[in-house]
């Protein structure tokens, strides 16, 4: 690990001028992903921020009768909420479907969001990666391939989002809260949150240098059945091949969105309008314009069997 | 070369060296305030195993690092050191967390208890028993782990915690599937796993489900 200026932030404030003082500081609040990069020296900050005594640990009903979920809310203690369980239960789901015991009770909200591509070129620093050497190359497009994303994809890169969370925030609209250097507050939706990866892959989210997360707020439930299915290499703690994030409404609707198919949490208009039209209408309406290769060219039929396996749980308690 | 030479220190030192040949990341240029070399020694304090102890690190060590080489308590262990092995599991204020993915640092004033925290030879922890007895592990590299994440792993049962098998996630109940479940951060490729489930079964006071 390179050496780096560690700073125990005691307030908001504290944390983001610490921040703005050092050109490529991070935030660090759970390090369970950053940590591991700093070891591999794939991410070499110059000054880490400690964000743990911040206090935005909350998990609280806003007025509009929706939930705002501190920055710092332990991924065990957001699937464990009792309002989460009852009322969002597709992102309780979602989040004891990802990683393991040890990591989600140390994992934050944000740090959640923010978590990098477990593509195996962005982590071998011998090979080409143009989101961690921008202008380097991309090995991936003919390299193993196989759990790599094939929507919204470039030419510059194809790794996959990896978190489980935010294909169910990505699903219930949630809206990232950010503070910036100039102690401007904003809201960002979830859909524009992350980007695709165009021809600057590195650039990851709309955060801007030194903006901190500081809540993730979603707004009122979305009545149904709430779904989360995850396929993957092994039952359990692995990266999702195919994951379905599904609310089936009484009135016959239903939204979808997927995880392991795109380079950012996957959300497709068209899928929820085909919802009545069953599971291979959705499929084919999620992976229009799908770009595959040999290896995960199979991501398209594992889309089609785990939405048919989820309408047909669907229809079992209609 | 005796393999006594082989130190990890000599490892690491030697993986640090190769790192510098390797091109500088856009981040890496970033200026540092003051021309410093970053680093700097912080204080920390925590309580491991009920004793206040007091440390002056480097910020980049570990949790794990600053138990094993500083606090020298080596009954936790270096597995992988990224996260994925699940051997450096300690409880960190009644959680049980990988100590190999968190800085010592981060750790001011928090409780921590380890394996030696647990129990002794002459007091073993009613897990530490169950192991013995149901043959829990064959090499004993992933134990430590093993029973600090399963002695916390219960008390999230308790608090009714679910996991990704639990049915209903109003209604936590205990059985195997639950434990395969959430025990699947600790590796054993000795594969005792049959006998490391039988052995917190045992502890829970459950019968085979």
């Amino acid at each position: 690990m390179k050496t780096f200026h560690y700073h125990r932030a005691t307030s908001v404030e504290d944390a983001i001028d610490a921040a703005a003082q050092t050109q490529g500081a991070r935030f660090v609040a759970g390090g369970t992903n950053l940590l591991d990069l700093m070891k591999l020296q794939i991410e070499t900050p110059p000054a880490l921020i400690d964000v743990n005594r911040l206090g935005l640990d909350k998990v609280e009903r806003t007025d509009g009768g929706g939930l705002r979920i501190g920055a710092l809310v332990r991924n065990t203690d957001l699937a464990a909420d009792a309002v989460v369980r009852r009322d969002y239960a597709v992102l309780s789901r979602a989040l004891l479907a990802g990683a393991s015991a040890q990591l989600r009770n140390k994992a934050t909200t944000a740090g959640n969001l923010l978590q990098r591509t477990r593509c195996p070129y962005f982590y071998d620093m011998r090979m080409p990666c143009h989101k961690r050497r921008p202008g380097s190359g991309c090995a991936a497009l003919k390299g193993f391939n196989r759990n790599l994303a094939i929507l919204e994809t470039s030419d510059s890169c194809i790794a996959t989002h990896p978190s489980d969370m935010a294909v169910a925030m990505r699903l219930l609209d949630a809206g990232v809260d950010t503070m910036a250097p100039d102690g401007m507050r904003r809201t960002i939706p979830i859909a524009d949150f992350h980007r695709p990866p165009g021809d600057t892959p590195h650039v990851e989210t709309a955060l801007k240098p030194g903006e901190l997360v500081v809540s993730i707020t979603l707004p009122p439930p979305v009545r149904g059945r709430h779904v989360y299915r995850k396929v993957r290499d092994r039952a359990s703690y692995a990266f999702a091949l195919v994951s379905v994030a599904a609310v089936f409404g009484e009135d016959g609707t239903a939204r979808f969105a997927f995880g392991g198919l795109g380079t950012r949490p996957w959300r497709a208009a068209a899928a929820d309008a085909a919802a009545s039209s069953g599971a291979k209408a959705v499929a084919e309406a999620a992976l229009a314009g799908a770009r595959t290769t040999d290896q995960n060219d199979f991501k398209k039929v594992l889309t089609a069997r785990t939405l048919a396996s989820v309408f047909r749980a669907q229809e079992a308690r209609a | 070369m005796t393999i006594d030479d082989i130190s990890r220190r000599g490892i690491l030192k030697g993986g640090s060296a190769l790192a510098v040949a390797m091109p500088a990341i856009a981040s890496a240029q970033a200026k540092v305030p003051n021309g410093s070399a970053g680093g700097k020694m912080t204080s920390v304090t925590m309580t491991i195993n009920g004793e206040d102890r007091h440390l002056d690190l480097d910020p980049r060590t570990t949790l794990l690092d600053a138990l094993r080489e500083h606090l020298h308590q080596t009954g936790t262990k270096k597995g992988c050191d990224h996260g994925q092995c699940g051997a450096c599991t300690v409880i960190v204020e009644g959680r049980r967390i990988n100590s190999c993915l968190t800085l010592a640092v981060m750790h001011d004033g928090d409780s921590v208890t380890t394996i030696e925290g647990l129990g002794s030879p002459d007091k073993l922890h009613p897990m530490q028993k169950a192991f013995i007895v149901h043959d829990g592990y064959q090499c004993g590299y992933c134990t430590p782990g093993q029973i600090c994440s399963a002695v916390a792993m219960l008390d999230e049962i308790e608090a009714g915690i679910p996991s990704h098998v639990t049915d209903d996630l109003e209604k936590v109940r205990f059985s195997d599937d639950e434990l395969r479940e959430r025990m699947s951060g600790n590796i054993c490729r000795c594969a005792a796993y049959p006998n490391i489930i039988a052995a917190i079964r045992d502890v829970a006071g459950k019968d085979a489900a």
